[in-house]
This record gives C-alpha cells, sequence and structure tokens, in this order.
C-alpha cells in the first residue's frame, strides 16, 4: 500500500488533485451544513447543472479558460435561487429543478450541434483529475482559502442565522446578507469542484458528510468539525481506490460517502437500541 | 417610566391592507403587559414592528436598543444540531456584532443566565432533544442574554401542556420581580393571560378594543 501511495503521489496531476480535492471538499462540507439545514440540499445540483451549461457554451465559442466566465454566472444563479425563497409563485425547490433541467438540456443540446459527446463533454459530466490545468489549479486554491476564511470569520453569524432568521435580524443582523454569502460561496466551491467531481456528481459531497454527521453529532461545531474531517477522508480514501482499481475519482468519493454514511447510520442505530 | 411607546402606529402588508390601524400605547419599566386577541388581530405584526422585522410602518415607536426576542416557535426546525450552550450564546450576538468571535464577557453572560434558569447542568444537550417547555426556557435563556431590560414574546405557551405553560408564566413573573425586566408578550391564553399582567391590551381587526388592567379586562369580558 505505501509504495502504491508514493508511486501515485509521483504524478504532478495527482499532487495538483489531492491539493485540490482537499480543499475543495473541506469548503463543501462546511458550506453543506448551512444548506441541508436551511433544506436547499439540491442547490448544488442545479448550480453545477448550470455550470455545465455554461462551460458547453464557452468551450462552443472557443473560450479559453471557461471557468471564469462560469464563476460569475453560477454566482448570480445561486442569489437567485437562495434569495427566491418559499415566498414567490414558484417554490424554491421547483425553481432549482426547473433552472437545473433547463441548463442541461442547453448544455447538452450546444454539445450536440457542435463537438458531439466527446471525452471533454464526459470530463465535465463524471469529472476528471487529469481535466485541471495549473491555472484552474491556483484558481482553486485561492477560491477555497477565501471560502474557509469568510466561514471562520462569519461562522457565529452564520449559525445565527441558519438556526433561526426572525431573531438574528431582531438582534440587528442583515439575514439577507448572510443567505447572500452562503449563495456566493456555495457556487464558487460547486464550480471549482466541477472539473474533479463532475457535474453529476459535485453536489454529493456539499450533502453527505453534513447528513452523515448530523446521524451522531448534536451540536452545530461539532457537526462542522465532522462534516470537515469526513468530507476530507472520503476524498483522500476515494482518490486513492479509484488509482488503485481505475475508477471514475468523483464516482468513488461519492461512493466511500455513502459507505461512511451506513456505517454512521448503522452506529447511530445501535447506540439508541 | 415608560420603556416602550408606541405613538399612533399603522401597517399593511401588500396584500392585506389595514393590519395594523392606529395603534398607541406605552409598556412601562418593570411591567408584565399581554396583548391579547384573535387571529389575524394584528398581534405578531405588531411585536414585528416593534422589533423592526417589519418596515416601513407609520406612526412612531420609542424603544430600547436592545431587545430581548422570543419568535413564535415552528421556526425552528426539529433536527437541527445545536447544543442548548450554543443557543443562548448566540442570543448576545446584538451586543457585540463587529466581533468575530464570542467575547469573553458574552461568555459570561450565557453562563449567568443558563444558571439562572436552571439549564447550565444540561448545557451540552441537544436543543431539538428537549421537550417544548425546556426549549422555551432556553429561548427565554437566549432572548435575556441580549439584553436586561425587556424581553418581548410571540405565544410561548402555544402547543405546551397547561401545566408547564404556567411554569413558563412564573419564570416569568421571576424575572420581572427578581430582576426588574420588563415582559412584553402575545398570547392566546387569555385566562392565565390576565393571571400574570400587570396590563392587558386586547386587539381586534388592527385596532386597540381594550387598554387596562386584567380585573377591567375580566369585567368587560364578563358583559
Amino acid at each position: 500500500m505505501v509504495q502504491t501511495l508514493i508511486e501515485m503521489m509521483s504524478h504532478a496531476f495527482i499532487q495538483r488533485a489531492m491539493l485540490v480535492g482537499t480543499l475543495v471538499s473541506l469548503c463543501a462540507a462546511l458550506l453543506g451544513v448551512s444548506l441541508v439545514l436551511k433544506r436547499y440540499s439540491m442547490i448544488g445540483d442545479g448550480l453545477s447543472h448550470v455550470g455545465f451549461g455554461v462551460l458547453t457554451v464557452a468551450t462552443a465559442l472557443g473560450v479559453s479558460s471557461p471557468l471564469y466566465i462560469a464563476i460569475p454566472i453560477v454566482t448570480i444563479t445561486a442569489i437567485v435561487l437562495l434569495r427566491i425563497g418559499n415566498n414567490s409563485k414558484i417554490k424554491s425547490d421547483s425553481s432549482i429543478a426547473l433552472i437545473s433541467s433547463s441548463a442541461l438540456a442547453i448544455g447538452v443540446a450546444i454539445t450536440s450541434v457542435t463537438t458531439g459527446m466527446n471525452t471533454d463533454v464526459c470530463n465535465f459530466m463524471f469529472g476528471s483529475i487529469l481535466a485541471m490545468s495549473k491555472g484552474d489549479v491556483v484558481l482553486s486554491v485561492v477560491v477555497s482559502i477565501i471560502v474557509a476564511l469568510l466561514f471562520i470569520i462569519y461562522y457565529r453569524k452564520l449559525f445565527t442565522v441558519t438556526f433561526d432568521e426572525d431573531f438574528a435580524k431582531a438582534s440587528g443582523l442583515k439575514a439577507g446578507r448572510y443567505t447572500n454569502l452562503i449563495a456566493v460561496l456555495t457556487a464558487l466551491v460547486i464550480v471549482v469542484g466541477m472539473r474533479m467531481m463532475g457535474v453529476m456528481l459535485i453536489s454529493s459531497i456539499i450533502i453527505f458528510p453534513a447528513l452523515t454527521s448530523m446521524l451522531l453529532f448534536k451540536s452545530f461545531k461539532k457537526v462542522i468539525i465532522s462534516s470537515g474531517i469526513i468530507s476530507v477522508l472520503s476524498f483522500l480514501i476515494g482518490i486513492y481506490l479509484s488509482y488503485l482499481y481505475n475508477i471514475s475519482t468523483g464516482a468513488t468519493i461519492v461512493i466511500v460517502n455513502l459507505v461512511i454514511f451506513i456505517l454512521f447510520f448503522i452506529i447511530d442505530k445501535i447506540i439508541n437500541e | 417610566m415608560n420603556l416602550i411607546q408606541i405613538k399612533d402606529v399603522s401597517f399593511n402588508y401588500p396584500t392585506k391592507k389595514d393590519t395594523l390601524k392606529h395603534v398607541s400605547f406605552d409598556v412601562k419599566k418593570g411591567t408584565f403587559t399581554c396583548i391579547v386577541g384573535e387571529n389575524g388581530s394584528g398581534k405578531s405584526t405588531l411585536l414585528k414592528c416593534i422589533l423592526n422585522l417589519n418596515k416601513g410602518y407609520t406612526g412612531e415607536i420609542i424603544k430600547p436598543e436592545r431587545i430581548g426576542y422570543l419568535p413564535q416557535k415552528n421556526f425552528i426546525q426539529s433536527n437541527f444540531p445545536a447544543s442548548i450552550e450554543e443557543v443562548v450564546l448566540s442570543g448576545t450576538i446584538g451586543n457585540n456584532i463587529k466581533s468575530i468571535f464570542y467575547k469573553k464577557e458574552d461568555k459570561e453572560t450565557a453562563k449567568k443566565v443558563m444558571k439562572e434558569l436552571e439549564i447550565y447542568d444540561i448545557r451540552k444537550t441537544c436543543f431539538a432533544d428537549l421537550s417544548g417547555g425546556q426549549q422555551q426556557r432556553v429561548l427565554i435563556a437566549r432572548a435575556l442574554c441580549a439584553t436586561d431590560e425587556i424581553i418581548i414574546l410571540d405565544e410561548p405557551t402555544n402547543g405546551l401542556d397547561p401545566s408547564i405553560s404556567i411554569q413558563i408564566y412564573e419564570l416569568l413573573d421571576a424575572l420581572k420581580n427578581n430582576d426588574n425586566i420588563t415582559i412584553l408578550m402575545v398570547s392566546h391564553d387569555i385566562e392565565r393571560a390576565t393571571t400574570y399582567a400587570d396590563e392587558v391590551i386586547e386587539l381586534e381587526d388592527g385596532e386597540i378594543k381594550f387598554i387596562g388592567t386584567p380585573s377591567s379586562f375580566k369585567q368587560g369580558g364578563a358583559k
């Protein structure tokens, strides 16, 4: 095993993937707790599909670094989706589904008339650790660090707003501002994580660690810490197994997450018997 | 001394006109005031105007800067992972809004309040695992972390057993008597509200129908 690890780490592309993956997994898990509690589990799915649509359009137009276009567009979508809330005519879960499938459809349609379903498109859909250029890596690292820092700086405010928005507002917090913050951070994590995890699977690294942690831990802080650890651990185990058995990286990471979830589920049942 | 002065306040929701019509009253320091009335009479709307949650009312509201608030309970999710300590501590957020972490004095305040309300020994327990009455106790503790002057409560005994409701009223009464905390609450429960309150305000269709002592309210109600 040690030898495989050493051999694995000797590849530059694996080193890049390790760096970006660890940071993105951590950020996704931090935000995931707030998103799951606010019942926005599916927003990751919707945003990644929008990201896919933008990437295909950008690629068709011959843009050299499509990530720079994807970030602002996905961010705006995220704010719109989170701000819609449940007060408007179309409920937020339906609006996510609406935007999600539309963006995917546009992406697929554009792909059909331009390049066809080639490897690039497959990589967008299911992720590839080979897909990341040096520029992507730098962007991903910078974005992840910003997300993690903002999360720590606004931690207690995010807790207060997530737990009880009315109380937070009565205490003088601008609750809408923190909803926007979560939206923007989520969009950033989705866009930078999408290349590696793939459009179809990125949302799972947002939801799984939070749900798994909530099975066993009963304080916000513990759930956050546990989510971060589970997410990074799942990523590392996933990328190792994916290298060893030559399975798609994104899929392996999701399966590892699933296994940990089932483990926690069983432990929870045993404890509560 | 008047802690809160409501002067000729009117408010409309975009979809509902005349939710509040020319409401005026004062809340004296160290008193227990109950606002009663039917559903849709404007009780909660009035509280939200006082708390700045409803913007765009007309008239004037004079109030202290820091108010402890206990919202209607249904806003909080049943599976939310949060310890009692985390919930109570979050009540101090308005005291040092700019700071990144909780300050030492915030933690001291939270500790003092939790001890007073006898929830300090169970502070690591998950909020969601508590009974309804205990949850309200925690939320009252959170409100007390925001202020030592006045707490505003929106139907705190809704959905609680009668015996537990009495405990909540007893607790509020004790806070008023021992710590000189002003209590302003909205309630459905006219019988108990009139037992503990110093002043009763009855709203009907956004207007004040009655304002005065519980005994004169009961006489009026018997007519």
